[in-house]
């Protein structure tokens, strides 16, 4: 089957693995959060990790399927609950508890990806995010997530038996370890041919399914996918700052991750990753202006969508005319 | 009548009305997102903040003017469907030639600036909007008490969906509207003036919005995220119901809450969620919602 490449970016996709420029980006941006932590605060820049690879989960769906879930807040923060509980409750080591968490939110997403798949474009949209809702509703209510208060007080643990992960430095790069693993997988799932196919029905879903294609268990999978990935962030989260509460699985949550995506750009590799960093930056840096953070955030939703659409990596990408 | 299926009628009853309200409200919200997808085809997310402006706006012109419930019935529609229009005319109509996902993000962040502007400005506690002197006290019917204001929310929601519905089903102009939703370029070939009769749509579906939010005033408190929470159960309402149909809109709407409030009386751990679940059914037998056309 022959591999095409978008119209404008001749040979760019055909080649055998990945574009050497994505390499180096790849290795610019290890580099860099290899030294981060020793000139930024840890715990801010596993926030921004955690949220970096959130939104690419998200865009692994919406920018690569084509499919808006405006309700991923449910994902990551069931698993945030998950780990959070299983880590502080049954006492498991976190390695075990960011797997449970995250094979939770794989779970939550197969039983809401089987029925949001039977409707299609802005339909689909409301139904994941009325599902987040609903999960957001039985949050509050589970005699087991603590309600308003949440899961306070989560131990860190030792990883392995022997990292010590209390140590916010050594956390760091386990958590930058974890993540990098992320987006590699994310970037092997854009460029097998599952993804190709995947971009096919993103751009003619019925003529994907003219040439044969299982289009329903496409979407089912990178749904699937995409909530595991976000479960992953959302687990780890939850034991960066030792705390799930209900703001992990309000849809405020939902709309933070996708105006990351939006803002980096939609679609592209690197977009999530500095939308994530601007959003979450923005928010820290300007904590003390209080509800003003939601105001500006509603104004860049909508600068993107009215001036903006490509979003800052889909500009600079068209600026050195290589897809980032 | 002592007891029906173990529930004390009083709590039956009771629960019943409170569900036909919030069905009320359901059914007013959704058969404004109705009318606004068939026409703009976006997903007004900003929906709830301008039912939450609404409110608002009411409790502004009472503290601030005087300007009486009644008269707020009437004004603060037109003042609200206005800010929509102007909306519609500065942002929305940038959208139309892309896909409707767009719409749906720019009126999301609309909502958040709404939101939050009045979230700065009047907090998150709730303002008081007392009832109407014409419409407090109540009537005991025997099998339970009506508060006069509430029955007056049910019937007042009634007519103004069925006013709603006979203006875009049995009108001239509604026939235009209709004819626009089908095909707008031949409309259009006509001489009818179909950018405009999109933005007065909007500012319709904005005004509806805004009515709910006055009705809703003297029944909730007046805050900033009154609508936030209320309009993803009508997200799932117009899932439920599908957006073809104007009836359909309203039918569901009511339905809904009617199924809620009897979900509180028999579980009512369950009512939160009552209407998700319902989601899941429909979208597991009808996946194109109940009165909606296979898209």
């Amino acid at each position: 089957m022959a591999v095409d490449a978008p119209a404008t970016l001749p040979n760019s996709a055909a080649k055998v693995g990945a574009p050497r420029h994505h390499t180096l980006v790849f290795f610019a941006l290890l580099l860099i959060m290899l030294v981060a932590p020793f000139v930024l605060y840890p715990v801010f820049l596993m926030k921004v990790m955690c949220f970096a690879l959130f939104a690419s989960a998200l865009n692994l769906l919406l920018g690569f399927g084509g499919l808006l879930s405006f309700g991923h807040a449910a994902y990551f923060g069931i698993a945030a609950y998950v780990s959070a509980y299983t880590a502080k409750v049954w006492g498991l080591p976190p390695e075990l508890a960011i797997l449970l968490g995250t094979a939770a939110a794989a779970v939550l997403g197969l039983l809401i990806g089987a029925l949001a798949i039977r409707r299609q474009g802005i339909y689909f949209a409301m139904v994941t995010l009325a599902f987040a809702q609903m999960v957001y509703f039985f949050s509050l209510q589970a005699p087991f997530t603590g309600g308003e208060d949440g899961i306070q007080a989560v131990p860190r643990g030792r990883l392995f038996g022997f990292i010590d992960l209390a140590n916010d430095l050594t956390f760091y790069f386990v958590v930058l370890a974890i993540v990098t693993g992320g987006m590699l997988a994310i970037y092997r799932i854009i460029h097998s041919p599952f993804g190709q196919v995947l971009k096919a029905i993103r751009d003619n879903e019925p003529r994907s399914t003219s040439l044969g294609y299982k289009v329903d268990r496409y979407k089912l999978a990178v749904f699937v996918m995409s909530a595991t990935l976000a479960g992953l962030a959302g687990a780890i989260k939850a034991l960066v700052f030792q705390l799930a509460s209900l703001t992990d699985v309000h849809w405020t949550m939902s709309g933070e991750v996708v105006l990351m995506t939006l803002l980096g750009g939609m679609g592209t590799i690197f977009g999530p990753l500095v939308g994530a960093a601007v959003i979450i930056g923005m928010q820290n840096y300007f904590a003390s202006f209080g509800a003003w953070v939601t105001v500006l955030q509603g104004m860049i939703f909508v600068i993107s969508v009215l001036l903006f659409r490509e979003g800052i990596v889909g500009v600079i990408s068209r600026w050195i005319k290589k897809p980032l | 009548m002592v007891e029906l299926f173990g529930i004390p009628p009083q709590a039956l009853f009771g629960q019943l009305l409170l569900g036909l309200i919030n069905g009320s409200f359901y059914a007013l919200l959704s058969l404004g997102l109705a009318v606004i997808f068939g026409l703009l085809n976006i997903i007004n997310f900003a929906h709830g903040a301008q039912y939450m402006m609404g409110a608002f706006v009411a409790w502004m012109m009472l503290t601030y003017f005087g300007v009486n419930y009644w008269w707020a019935l009437l004004l603060v529609p037109l003042a609200v469907g206005a800010t929509g229009i102007v909306l519609e005319r500065l942002m929305i109509s940038r959208l139309y030639h892309l896909d409707h996902l767009y719409g749906l993000l720019l009126t999301f962040g609309l909502a958040l600036v709404i939101q939050g502007l009045f979230r700065n400005y009047y907090g998150v506690s709730g303002l008081p909007y007392s009832i109407p002197a014409e419409l407090s006290g109540g009537t005991n019917l025997g099998f339970m008490f009506l508060p006069t204001y509430r029955g007056w929310v049910v019937v007042a929601s009634l007519a103004v969906c069925l006013g709603t519905w006979f203006a875009i089903e049995r009108t001239q102009l509604g026939a235009y509207l209709r004819a626009a939703t089908e095909n707008p370029s031949l409309v259009g070939a006509f001489g009818i003036n179909v950018p405009r009769m999109i933005t007065l749509t909007y500012g319709f579906g904005v005004a509806l919005a805004a009515l709910a939010g006055v009705l809703a005033a003297p029944i909730y408190s007046v805050n900033p995220n009154m609508g936030a929470d209320l309009i993803i159960v009508v997200f799932a309402v117009v899932v439920i119901g599908g957006m073809g149909s104007i009836l359909g809109a309203i039918l569901t709407g009511f339905g809904l809450g009617i199924v809620e409030g009897l979900v509180k009386v028999f579980y009512p751990e369950a009512s939160a969620v009552a209407v998700f679940v319902i989601m899941a059914l429909v979208l597991l037998v009808k996946p194109a919602g109940l009165f909606g056309r296979v898209a």
